[in-house]
């Protein structure tokens, strides 16, 4: 056995074989992404009964928002998921060329998405929309109301454009260690795992964009 | 048992669902449809796509039976968090306070 241990790439000594390894990591990054299943889950709850208390006032503010360039940006995220599902099939078939372009691919829809975030934040700080910060209303509902969807709305995205940031971080790493040979058709469990981190912020948002941006969209019709 | 490369058309063809979805989404929200039906559909677009995402490009549907134990596990503590939540707040007000007991 230890013979062996010494000849498997990418092996740990404390594993049976690679598949062991593998299905462990997995296993480890489902643990992590559980937690932040119910950490989010903290925020959608407040969200939750936010809206059930303020309905009107949460699809005014809503309505507030831009679906076009929020629907945009779920496009954008939706892509990046494909070309991150891609980047693991070429690691997995060992294709070092191909799986460094699509983790760079990823990284540039992703930076793609911070960029729009940041102008739509830009947009809400202009029109002080920015809780706590000179905010003001002076559309449809109570402004009160209105400021505790915009709180909302800040730390929901702000928390999941931190994540988009970690991932950035995470692609440069796996990148780098692309580059450098690490990965083989036998050995890629750091590009699978990171993988699953990048479909769970796309996920999130997969809710985020509805509940934010869409909640309101038919005032527009009105 | 080893790894299960998913083909590159199974990847592509769920792109395109969840385009698809996205675009109905979207759609579907310049409605203004009774009571909590907006909602609804909303959510469970969401959903839809959530799932796809978690069973394909997640790989969930092709790993062992303990990862689905995991991925089921945090759903059902996610519900957990909602509905007992919702079971104060949602309830308060249904049953009146006919007395106090503090005041005598």
């Amino acid at each position: 056995m230890a013979a062996e241990h010494t000849t498997t790439y990418g092996l740990a000594h404390h594993f049976d074989d690679i598949e062991q390894q593998r299905e462990a990591g997995t296993l480890g990054m489902w643990a992590f992404l559980i937690t932040e299943i119910l950490f989010f889950g903290g925020m959608f709850m407040a969200y939750i009964l936010y809206r059930t208390k303020y309905p009107d006032a949460f699809a005014n503010a809503s309505a507030h928002l831009n679906w076009m360039i929020g629907g945009g940006n779920t496009i954008v995220l939706i892509i990046s998921s494909l070309t991150m599902a891609l980047a693991v099939y070429y690691s997995q078939v060992g294709d070092r060329k191909k799986l460094m372009l699509f983790i760079v691919l990823t990284m540039i829809l992703g930076a793609t998405f911070l960029g729009v975030k940041a102008y739509e934040y830009h947009d809400k700080w202009v029109h002080h929309l920015v809780p706590g910060f000179r905010f003001n209303w002076e559309g449809h509902g109570d402004p009160q109301q209105v400021q505790m969807f915009y709180f909302i709305y800040f730390v929901m995205t702000g928390i999941h454009a931190l994540h988009m940031i970690v991932g950035l971080g995470i692609m440069t790493v796996i990148l780098i260690m692309a580059k450098r040979g690490r990965f083989t058709p036998e050995y890629h469990s750091p590009v699978e795992i990171s993988g699953l981190y990048w479909h769970f912020v796309d996920i999130v948002w997969i809710f985020l964009f509805p509940l934010l941006y869409l909640l309101g969209a038919h005032l527009h019709n009105q | 048992m080893s790894e299960h490369v998913v083909s590159r058309k199974v990847y592509f063809f769920i792109f395109g669902a969840l385009m698809g979805f996205t675009l109905l989404t979207v759609w579907i929200a310049n409605f203004n449809l009774p009571g909590p039906l907006n909602a609804i559909v909303a959510l469970s677009i969401a959903v839809t796509k959530g799932t796809l995402v978690v069973l394909y490009f997640m790989h969930v549907r092709y790993s062992s039976k303990l990862t689905w134990v995991f991925v089921c596990a945090g759903l059902v503590w996610l519900i957990i968090l909602f509905a007992f939540t919702l079971s104060d707040y949602l309830t308060r007000g249904w049953v009146p306070i006919t007395a106090e007991p503090w005041a005598h």
